[in-house]
């Protein structure tokens, strides 16, 4: 039928190479979870000649390894906290008022990310030369809480927009004061928008490698870590390990904040129905 | 005596002050607006400011000094056939990974939009999602494995019998080289893979919102799909596609890890940056160097938002 150009049925074309898209993007990952266990210790020799546990072991009892994770860990955590603040403070700004200059302030929240990370980088390693910071944890923190901003505040602000006015207005007609309405009643609906947000600019931060080679000095993250090894590699089944571990740490929270986002919107279409 | 009911003093206080504050909406909004903007604008605008400054700056060529006078001498040295070089080898480089990627992306984003239902949407969504949000050294560590000479590339081409075609595309001038990890190929390739999904998301949106009832139109005016596909279809996909190619473009600018770990000793811009401002220590010329990406994705992004890609973002 022509009025229903088949809906239902996909070219066969079209099919396989949406597919194959989707194999394109996945097969390299499952490919290195593969050499995880491969006996192969001096080359990426395909197919492996043997598969072994061993290198789960070595990893394990390394202690730089454990030592980056737990410094990833510290700026991951410091750095979405710092942007859940700032991130909502900007998004209930944003969301019911318009004033002007409006929209560079929008421009500002979303430029860390939307320019390349070596800018953001370069300019933060050179202010701290002028103001002779010295690196530390905090100057890391300070590069990743700017790009995680913007994670924060597109999950809240889209929450506040689909938040009926009328709501923040009954709790007041009600004679709760600006803090018990906040507490009540935005926070409990903000909630898992902030939760989705945090947990994105966590999982931004934890893999953020372009802007903290510039701000790092000596220290080592993880992904610092992955990367000193990728550009020289010393033992290469260890790296296989860690980046297993990567994957691993990084599907969770993603496949979480899917989940909660999508069992949210679900709920708010109910409940406005 | 009896008076009205005492609040506690401390809860007496809250309401004041937010009583004070849903008064003047306008202190609410400085409040709510100052430590957002003290942090962006401090931290960000104002390290990118003092770079951009430094830009304008010169480095004595025999004392190796930076010198503290405004000048547009380091642009000039922009415009030197080495520097230019760099500068244009990453543009089409840029230019490239986007093509491809519009051209991988395309049927992915269309299945997904026009085809898949339910479930199998849902799935397809998460798999594009998912790359996104994963380790990107990972995901490019990855291809480190597969395009080694030793790895499953080689491997597959030799079980096949087509170690010619290989030989073949490595053996090109300028884009070949003696492995694919270390060719221009290769780059490429992990380029392409690494911004996929950025392409993918705005096609499918754009997609998504093309009404059944404008196509049901085209058909019933008489078009064979084929011709719906072009004159309908793919014009409204279209800033969708300019969408994506922001990203692509744009990441694709200023990258630097990714040749670094994959590719041939021709640097890029990124790497340039990263070289000059680092063991070379001549700020000024990585700040010139990193006002190109600014310049060309302002000029990119007057055109994108011409072509109406914002709404489609």
């Amino acid at each position: 039928m022509r009025s229903d150009p088949g809906r239902r049925k996909a070219p066969r074309a079209l099919t396989a190479a949406a597919i194959g898209g989707l194999l394109f993007l996945h097969l390299p990952i499952a490919l290195i979870l593969l050499y995880a266990f491969s006996t192969e210790e001096a080359s990426y020799e395909f197919p492996p000649p043997g598969l072994t546990l061993r290198w789960f072991a070595v990893a394990w009892g390394r202690q730089d390894i454990w030592d980056a994770i737990a410094l990833s860990l510290r700026v991951a955590a410091s750095s979405t906290l710092i942007a859940m603040l700032l991130g909502s403070l900007a998004a209930a700004a944003m969301s019911r008022t318009r004033f002007f200059g409006r929209e560079s302030i929008s421009l500002l929240i979303i430029l860390p990310i939307a320019l390349p990370g070596i800018l953001t980088g370069i300019s933060l390693r050179s202010a701290f030369n002028l103001g002779g910071i010295p690196f530390s944890t905090w100057t890391i923190i300070l590069g990743h809480a700017t790009f995680c901003v913007v994670m924060v505040y597109n999950n809240v602000v889209a929450r506040f927009r689909r938040m009926p006015s009328s709501w923040i207005e009954a709790s007041m007609d009600l004679g709760a004061d600006g803090f018990q309405t906040f507490r009540h009643v935005v926070l409990p609906n903000i909630a898992t928008a902030l939760l989705v947000g945090g947990m994105l600019a966590f999982a931004l931060s934890f893999d953020e490698v372009i802007v903290t080679t510039f701000t790092a000095g000596q220290q080592s993250t993880l992904p610092i870590w992955m990367l000193t090894e990728l550009v020289r590699p010393r033992q290469r089944p260890v790296t296989n390990v860690v980046a297993v571990f990567v994957i691993a740490v990084t599907f969770a929270p993603l496949v979480l904040a899917h989940w909660l986002t999508r069992r949210a919107e679900g709920a708010g279409g109910g409940g406005l129905r | 005596m009896a008076t009205a009911i005492e609040l506690p003093t401390r809860q007496r206080l809250g309401r004041r002050i937010s009583t004070a504050l849903l008064l003047r909406p306008k202190l609410l909004l400085a409040l709510l607006l100052v430590p957002p903007l003290l942090w962006l604008g401090v931290v960000y605008l104002g390290s990118m400011f003092a770079l951009l400054i430094q830009s304008f700056f010169s480095i004595d060529e025999f004392t190796g000094m930076i010198q503290r006078t405004l000048t547009l001498r380091t642009y000039a040295e922009l415009l030197r056939p080495a520097h230019l070089d760099i500068i244009l080898r990453t543009a089409a480089m840029a230019a490239s990974v986007t093509l491809a990627a519009a051209a991988i992306a395309f049927p992915i984003a269309y299945f997904m939009a026009r085809y898949a239902t339910g479930r199998a949407k849902a799935v397809f969504y998460l798999a594009v999602m998912l790359p996104l949000w994963s380790s990107y050294l990972v995901r490019v560590y990855a291809w480190k494995l597969i395009l080694a000479k030793e790895g499953i590339i080689t491997w597959t081409a030799a079980e096949l019998g087509v170690e010619g075609w290989l030989e073949a595309l490595l053996s090109i001038p300028v884009i070949g080289g003696t492995a694919l990890s270390v060719s221009h190929v290769g780059t490429f390739t992990v380029f392409v893979y690494i911004w996929l999904p950025f392409m993918i998301l705005p096609i499918q949106a754009a997609l998504e919102r093309v009404p059944q009832s404008i196509i049901e139109a085209s058909a019933d005016l008489g078009a064979p799909p084929h011709r719906t596909f072009r004159n309908v279809i793919l014009p409204l996909a279209f800033p969708g596609v300019v969408a994506g190619s922001i990203f692509t473009f744009s990441l694709t600018l200023g990258d630097y890890i990714i040749p670094q770990i994959i590719g041939s000793s021709r640097l890029f811009l990124g790497q340039v940056v990263f070289v000059q401002q680092g063991t070379a220590g001549n700020i000024p010329l990585a700040a010139a160097f990193c006002v190109v990406p600014i310049v060309v994705m302002s000029i990119y992004l007057t055109v994108a938002k011409r072509l109406g890609a914002f709404d489609a973002l």
